[in-house]
């Protein structure tokens, strides 16, 4: 792809977000300029109701911003955009609809041809473990099952962006550690463009190679830490493997403290 | 009893086998109960005016209801057959539950469509919903004649119910599920399609539930004033010429179609339900 080297996949350029109710204004964000480069994985950390998730609405398309610009591709977003893919905190399939069909309802809702849409549901979820439950309804799968169908639902649109925000908050903790290293996996073997919201330092540090810290309400850029393993030679570890690095803890340590201050204050 | 253990295959334990009778018993006692309630109240009502402890004059008895009925299998210049009014009856029913169905659904996706019209009406909806829809009956007649006011009737008293409750349906889909269908690029109408409505088939069905009940009501009301069929006509008829046969036949029939139209929902129900 003959890309300019300063489009950014994605860029915030002094993005604020004010809420309106009778009781008044909220400002949520504020002055908030983050770039992500094409195939970057960026994990967002922040105390809770700093407005993380919003930033995620704000990429996606789904709330606009009250000041500054979204941009996707160097183009200002205007709505939801297919080229994003979001994953909620939760699964939220659909309790009516078999597994195969909570997969494509993406591809339907956006009127993608559905043969290829089902071959390639199909397909991802055979990859995740789920081939013999594609006719099977979501009560009877586990949380984890269920989270893998989301990321499956995600992907069968083929976006390029994947926005995840705590996708694992719903799960038990082993269900959590395995699925986290699955799924980034999965997404940096696809060389997807990631955003991670997450209030867990373990999960950004281990998934992200760079991590942003935003401050409490309104939230605002803090600080930005590119993450790096000698373990990986040049790649990246698994976040197993990065979770028993030298390093983590001294990330981990870093990013703790940045996150506390902002607690104190 | 022991030996009936021992003769239960290795794989039952003696425990679970025990589990399994109490289970077995609970449930024969209550249907046992059931019955029991039913028989005691057909043998009271056949045996205390038999016995002359209340007067026949005012109820009937059992036993005359299968003569009766019997006898009004056959139409005559004056009456029609038992089978025309109560089909007049039934098919009113439907037609009544049918319609409010119908047009309750559209009207709560169009009050869900445009959220203003719902803070416009809402104040509307519920004092029409607590009318006593009967105080219309003759309002009705005037209007729409003898046999449209019986479906009138029947609309009226179970449309506004609907409604609130397919409304409030509605409402309580999960705004994450919305979210999701939106962050996909879904339109209004594919949020309805995909989301709102197959979310809703909960609770579809228990308006039906409410509903044919209350189009029953409806229904019957309206013939008592308006018609010169149907039961709600008969047990009018009846009461007026004080013969108790016709009214009580008239009404053990109702009870009789009303729990088949239970069965015919509970099964409806059982079938929509298994895809949860």
């Amino acid at each position: 792809m003959p890309e300019a080297k300063d489009v950014f996949k994605v860029e915030l350029r002094k993005v604020g977000l004010r809420y309106f109710g009778p009781d008044g204004e909220t400002e949520a964000l504020k002055d908030i300029s983050i770039a992500v480069a094409p195939g970057e994985f960026v994990a967002v950390i922040g105390p809770s109701g700093c407005g993380k998730s919003t930033l995620l609405s704000l990429i996606s398309g789904l709330v606009a911003p009250t000041e500054g610009a979204v941009l996707i591709d160097g183009k200002p977003v205007t709505g939801p955009n297919r080229k994003v893919g979001y994953m909620l905190q939760q699964d939220y399939l659909f309790e009516w609809r078999t597994i195969l069909e909570n997969a494509l309802l993406g591809a339907e809702i956006q009127g993608l041809p559905m043969a290829k849409a089902r071959e390639r549901a199909a397909q991802l979820l055979t990859r995740y473990g789920l081939g013999q439950f594609l006719n099977h309804l979501p009560r009877q799968l586990s949380g984890g099952m269920r989270q893998r169908v989301a990321l499956a639902r995600t992907l069968c649109t083929q976006p390029d962006i994947v926005l995840l925000d705590e996708p694992f908050s719903a799960l038990d903790s082993q269900t959590r550690l395995a699925l986290a290293d699955e799924i980034t996996e999965i997404l940096r073997r696809e060389a997807k463009t990631v955003i991670l919201i997450t209030h867990d330092i373990g999960e950004a540090v281990s998934m992200a190679e760079r991590v942003i810290v935003l401050s409490r309400r309104p939230g605002q850029v803090k600080s930005d830490h590119a993450i790096r393993f000698a373990a990986g030679n040049g790649g990246r570890p698994t976040t197993m493997v990065a979770r028993d690095a030298p390093e983590f803890q001294d990330y981990f340590k870093t990013l703790w403290q940045e996150l506390d201050i902002h607690i104190e204050q | 009893m022991s030996n009936s253990e021992l003769a239960m295959p290795a794989a039952i334990s003696r425990q679970y086998s025990d589990w399994l009778r109490r289970e077995r018993r609970d449930r024969l006692i209550v249907r046992t109960a059931q019955l029991a309630i039913l028989v005691v109240c057909l043998i009271l009502w056949e045996v205390l005016p038999r016995l002359q402890i209340i007067n026949p004059l005012f109820t009937s008895y059992p036993s005359a209801i299968w003569p009766t009925f019997i006898d009004m299998l056959k139409a005559t210049p004056q009456q029609a057959s038992i089978q025309t009014h109560t089909l007049s009856t039934v098919f009113a029913t439907i037609a009544g539950f049918t319609a409010a169905m119908i047009i309750g659904t559209a009207v709560a996706a169009a009050l869900w469509w445009w959220n203003t019209l719902y803070r416009v009406l809402d104040p509307y909806l519920v004092v029409a919903n607590a009318m006593p829809k009967t105080a219309f009956v003759p309002i009705f007649y005037i209007w729409l004649g003898a046999t449209l006011s019986i479906y009138g009737m029947s609309l009226a008293i179970s449309l506004f119910i609907t409604v609130l409750m397919i409304y409030s349906g509605f409402q309580g889909v999960d705004p994450n599920k919305i979210k999701l269908a939106q962050s996909f690029g879904a339109s209004k109408a594919q949020i309805l399609r995909k989301v709102i409505l197959p979310g809703s088939v909960p609770t579809l069905i228990a308006a039906l539930k409410v509903n044919a009940g209350l189009s029953l009501v409806g229904v019957v009301v309206g013939e008592f004033e308006s018609s010169n069929v149907g039961l709600g006509y008969l047990i009018q008829y009846g009461s007026q010429i004080f013969k108790m046969n016709i009214v009580m036949t008239a009404v053990t029939i109702l009870a009789i179609v009303s729990s088949l139209m239970y069965l015919a929902i509970a099964a409806l129900e059982k079938a929509v339900m298994r895809r949860r």
